[in-house]
């Protein structure tokens, strides 16, 4: 079963074209990396892939369901971080979860019972009554992907997540992410560094608009390191 | 509860909690009526003379002319505010997360307009409390029947921020939301002078200050204050609170890519 389904999506501002007949799909329980240098489009495909933004050209669909005809549904099977941090620092940990539970219709025991799973996930429970201010920027992290399942989403979105976070914290959290797969999770995690992309990952390489190659890491590398396939392949500037 | 109603109150409760959190905010909001209240309308009360005008049945001060505009006046402030947070909650990106919730847009727009609403509501109440401590006469039962009238002036002017948040893209453009919405909605309406005497000076003025819905806010509001109803002037308060509504929810759909453009 596909997880994530995007088939021919463009996108312009204006004159300048963003996304160019972008297709690519990410099999469910599947972690794909969509590697791409700075202006390539990620960010604008996120825009699209979460609804804050519309095309006309192409179609999306999450586990099934088509973001144009069914939005809603399609939004509450996703799970999002943002690239930007989206938390309310002058509230708790615990406070942010639960409003964003609230935004999804949970609340209660039912909403207590999925915050302490999460946070237990990301191993953030016992900073559940800190405030999101005296967080240091990966423990911020782990808290936005910690709230991003809540609502146990069948696909979970990440937009260079580990953006000003030292290596030690890139790490642990490319790590937690990828253990989440293992619960049949879809991920969609986008990056410009190659080491957060392991040989097994679904990989989709965009550059200047367009999707570059769409596949196994492995066999799109074919023995050459990750690093050195990505430069040669978008060698010409975004 | 259902998923609307938990939506509802979360986000209230959000925008109750921002607001205790930001305690120069309420101290403003307070202290900027007053100011007017007890400076500006002293300096006034001898140069303005006004005569018996509905609903007033008797002559009076110009302290107690001014306390139905002091209430607009809180309410139009408190709106801007609204605006001001959704345009910093869109620079900041928790705006996305609002966005991107599986509830209908239009449903959290709502919520948002209600949460802004009880705010400025709460906020009319204090200073209404703070004027009647300082001894300007208020039928006791006025401070029920303005109730009904302050959430519909609520509606309108929060429905306006909302407006001018999807519409105004930089914080930086406050400043002209100022110059160009807040001080003319205010001077031209009936909030501090009646509009006779605007007609005295201009008629194109006076025009103007007719159909400025804030007028109709400020009025609606004096005379729920003194238990009479004015039919005229809810009529143009649910008008304009409906077409900045209808206005926001274009200025929020996707398709617009307004509010999400810098994603």
């Amino acid at each position: 079963m596909t997880g994530l389904s995007v088939s021919n999506l463009s996108y312009s501002y204006g004159a300048k074209q963003a996304l160019k007949d972008v297709s690519f799909d990410v099999p469910s329980g599947q972690f794909c990396a969509l590697l791409g240098p700075n202006g390539a489009g990620k960010s604008t495909l996120f825009g699209l892939l979460t609804r804050l933004l519309t095309s006309t050209h192409g179609k999306i669909s999450v586990t099934g369901h088509d973001m144009v005809r069914k939005p809603r549904l399609a939004l509450a099977e996703l799970g999002i971080v943002f690239q930007q941090t989206t938390l309310d620092l002058d509230l708790s940990v615990r406070q942010n979860l639960t409003y964003f539970a609230a935004l999804h219709g949970i609340s209660g025991k039912d909403a207590t019972r999925r915050i302490d799973a999460a946070l237990d996930k990301l191993s953030m429970l016992d900073r559940a009554g800190e405030k999101a201010r005296a967080l240091n920027g990966g423990h911020r992290r782990r808290t936005e992907i910690a709230r991003a399942l809540i609502h146990d989403p069948s696909v979970l979105l990440l937009d260079e997540p580990t953006v000003g976070l030292d290596a030690a914290a890139r790490a642990a959290i490319t790590r937690h992410v990828h253990e989440l797969c293992d619960d049949g999770t879809t991920v969609l995690w986008a990056t410009h560094l190659t080491d957060e992309v392991y040989p097994d990952d679904h990989l989709v390489i965009l550059h200047r608009a367009q999707v570059l190659a769409s596949g196994r890491c492995a066999d799109i590398c074919n023995e050459t390191p990750l690093q050195e396939k990505f430069l040669s392949m978008t060698a010409t500037p975004a | 509860m259902s998923p609307y109603l938990t939506s509802l109150f979360a986000i209230v409760m959000r925008e109750a909690l921002r607001f205790i959190h930001q305690r120069e905010r309420f101290i403003a909001a307070l202290v900027r009526p007053l100011v007017w209240l007890l400076v500006f309308a002293a300096g006034f009360r001898a140069a303005l003379g006004l005569s018996i005008i509905p609903p007033y049945q008797t002559y009076i001060t110009y302290e107690t002319y001014i306390v139905p505009g002091l209430c607009g006046m809180i309410m139009l402030f408190n709106g801007m505010q609204s605006s001001l947070s959704l345009v910093y909650d869109r620079e900041m990106g928790s705006m996305k997360l609002l966005l991107t919730s599986p509830l209908p847009r239009w449903w959290l727009l709502f919520c948002k307009l209600v949460g802004s609403t009880v705010i400025s509501i709460l906020q009319v109440y204090a200073f209404l409390a703070i004027a009647a401590a300082f001894g300007i006469p208020l039928p006791l039962a006025g401070y029920i029947a303005v109730l009904p009238a302050l959430v519909v002036a609520g509606v309108m002017l929060g429905a306006l921020g909302l407006v001018l948040s999807s519409f105004i893209k930089q914080l930086e453009n406050f400043a002209g939301v100022m110059n160009f919405v807040i001080f003319p909605m205010f001077f031209l309406s009936s909030a501090l002078y009646p509009l006779w005497k605007m007609a005295e000076s201009s008629e194109l003025l006076y025009s103007i200050c007719a159909i400025n819905p804030f007028t109709h806010a400020v009025e609606l509001i004096r005379f729920a204050l003194y238990l009479e109803f004015n039919g005229t002037a809810l009529i143009w308060t649910l008008l304009a609170a409906i077409a900045f509504t209808a206005l926001a929810l274009w200025g929020y759909t996707p398709s617009r890519n307004g509010p999400g453009k810098k994603g």
